[in-house]
């Protein structure tokens, strides 16, 4: 008998598995759950977007695309970023085409991080950071952000997470699981300490067009002395419907996008080509779609809070993303046992806070990327639970 | 685009508390503004889009082709308001291009929407010529899918 156990990297087997994982398997098991916890758009892609991928198949376009991805994609992304967020990159040597955003914070991990450093990560956030900072050798400091500061980053909170050997800082804004966002001001003050410490920043901007309430994302890499010290990712998933072409990138200074280049040329070769092509036709003409879904999703956003709040599990206004994130300590229960109870007597799946980092304990982390119908039915099961338990 | 028009041409069934909340706007403002738009006729009624394929044996819908000689005093209206009299008539649009009106017939046979376009609208003064299309299936109506198909499955799968 092989003993495996010998042959697995200790640092692998010390990963947990996703706790989101397991709520996932309970759902699975049953056939009329009413599911509030995925984490992706509900809409198709916009026609013209699959259209172009059609083409360019039809047309037997499928070889590899250049490592750091179609010059006519990075340019495309270029424009985009000054466009929406006032940001230059150059197209040749600023950017890099990555397999989703997370193969882009994967390879950012590891062209920063040595053994030893230390990388912080806000919590409760998406759950891909810590393992992922590990696994380049680093160790991770959590920063629990509060639900009284509406879960955005304090200056203060920062400044005392750091040591000697703090290296990076993750910025997960727009939010998940919370729904946060860093306002320019915000941004401002967490920037200072930032300089102050010369860190450098991976700001995780998938969500970055899922902004509501009148505001606009800003990106920290537009503050002065941070676009040399930031490396941004961002993708197409979120924004334009398009998880499972899988395409992401990341921008930032020549010097460090240049050795990403290297890990991601070596590892992966290329992004896929069809969704290369596709997601250049989304640049191009898809603005239209992004503010569109976006207007869809902030009446479902408005609904669900409002519905959570009139229920007593009181709820800070998320404006990001499509998550809100209710406080569930009223129930007397934790998050773990709101959830498992919650889908067994009334068959709605949410997904416990506690999957986001130890402080979501007291939270459930609800996805409102289904239709109003949907989400109606599914609030209207949880009235019943909530009165059932009183 | 007006958000509440918007709204509602999508979808009615909404309550006024849920449309203020969606809209971030007092209730008390939306049922005013619901009641101006009703009392202007920019909202004319609330229907519910029916899959009548699915309850009705015998259902049949035709666009009819309307080509006409349009009259010297009143143009095309006058046509339009004849055509719009009968009650098999449930939609009529003045079109550019290879004809004049199009009709949507709603009818109960085939038989009986050949004989309404051979007996009531060609013999009407001013009609040069006619078309008639039937409808076999309707697919999508007023934005909304009617197949039951699979396509529309939630299809996403359990990850991260």
């Amino acid at each position: 008998m092989i003993d495996y156990d010998k042959f697995l990297n200790k640092s692998v087997k010390s990963i947990k598995p996703s706790g989101i994982r397991k709520f996932f398997d309970i759902a699975n098991e049953m056939d009329d759950v009413i599911s509030l916890s995925i984490g992706e758009p509900d809409f198709q892609t916009p026609w013209h977007i699959r259209d172009e991928g059609i083409r360019t198949l039809e047309k037997g376009r499928t070889w590899y695309s250049p490592n750091r991805g179609f010059s006519e994609l990075c340019e495309e992304i270029s424009k985009y970023y000054k466009r929406r967020f006032n940001v230059e990159y150059n197209a040749k040597t600023q950017t890099l085409v990555s397999v989703g955003g997370s193969e882009a914070i994967d390879l950012a991990f590891r062209t920063i991080v040595e053994e030893g450093d230390e990388v912080i990560i806000p919590e409760p956030s998406f759950v891909c950071y810590e393992p992922l900072a590990v696994m380049a050798g680093g160790t991770s400091v959590i920063i629990n952000t509060k639900n009284e500061d509406n879960f955005r980053l304090k200056a203060d909170d920062l400044r005392n997470a750091i040591t000697p050997k703090t290296k990076m800082v993750v910025l997960p804004f727009p939010n998940n699981p919370t729904g946060a966002i860093m306002e320019r001001k915000d941004l401002e003050e967490v920037a200072e300490v930032i300089i102050e410490n010369d860190l450098i920043v991976l700001s995780d901007e998938i969500y970055s067009e899922l902004t509501y309430g009148g505001l606009e994302h800003v990106s920290i890499a537009s503050l002065p002395g941070m676009y040399e010290r930031t490396i941004v990712i961002n993708g197409f998933s979120k924004s334009y419907a398009m998880t499972g072409w899988r395409l992401g990138y990341a921008l930032g200074p020549e010097p460090i996008i240049t050795q990403m280049v290297k890990l991601h040329q070596y590892g992966i070769m290329s992004a896929p080509t069809t969704a290369q092509y596709a997601a250049i036709e989304a640049l191009k003409n898809g603005d239209r779609d992004v503010v569109k879904m976006r207007d869809e999703y902030d009446m479902r956003r408005r609904l669900v809070v409002d519905s959570f709040n009139a229920m007593g599990l009181t709820c800070f206004e998320p404006l990001g993303a499509f998550y809100v994130f209710p406080c569930i300590k009223s129930t007397g229960l934790t998050s773990e046992e709101f959830c498992t109870r919650l889908i067994i007597e009334k068959h709605v799946a949410v997904v416990p806070g506690t999957a986001f980092g130890e402080c979501g304990e007291g939270f459930v982390r609800v996805s409102y990327s289904y239709s109003i119908k949907h989400l109606r039915t599914a609030l209207e099961r949880i009235g019943e639970f909530l009165k059932e338990l009183n | 685009m007006d958000k509440l028009l918007k709204l509602l041409s999508t979808n009615s069934e909404f309550t006024t508390a849920e449309i203020a909340t969606m809209l971030g706007e007092p209730e008390d403002y939306i049922k005013a503004q619901i009641k101006e738009y009703e009392s202007k006729g920019i909202i004319k009624g609330y229907q519910a889009v029916v899959n009548w394929e699915e309850v009705e044996d015998s259902y049949v819908e035709a666009l009819i082709e309307l080509k006409v000689t349009p009259k010297k005093e009143t143009g095309f209206d006058e046509m339009a308001e004849h055509c719009m009299a009968f009650d098999e008539v449930e939609s009529v649009y003045l079109m550019a291009g290879g004809y004049d009106f199009a009709l949507i017939v709603r009818g109960e046979t085939m038989q009986e929407i050949a004989m309404f376009v051979a007996k009531k609208l060609s013999t009407m003064d001013g009609v040069v010529s006619t078309g008639t299309h039937f409808m076999l299936r309707r697919y999508k109506d007023r934005g909304m899918t009617l197949t039951n198909s699979e396509e529309f499955k939630d299809r996403r799968s359990l990850i991260l």
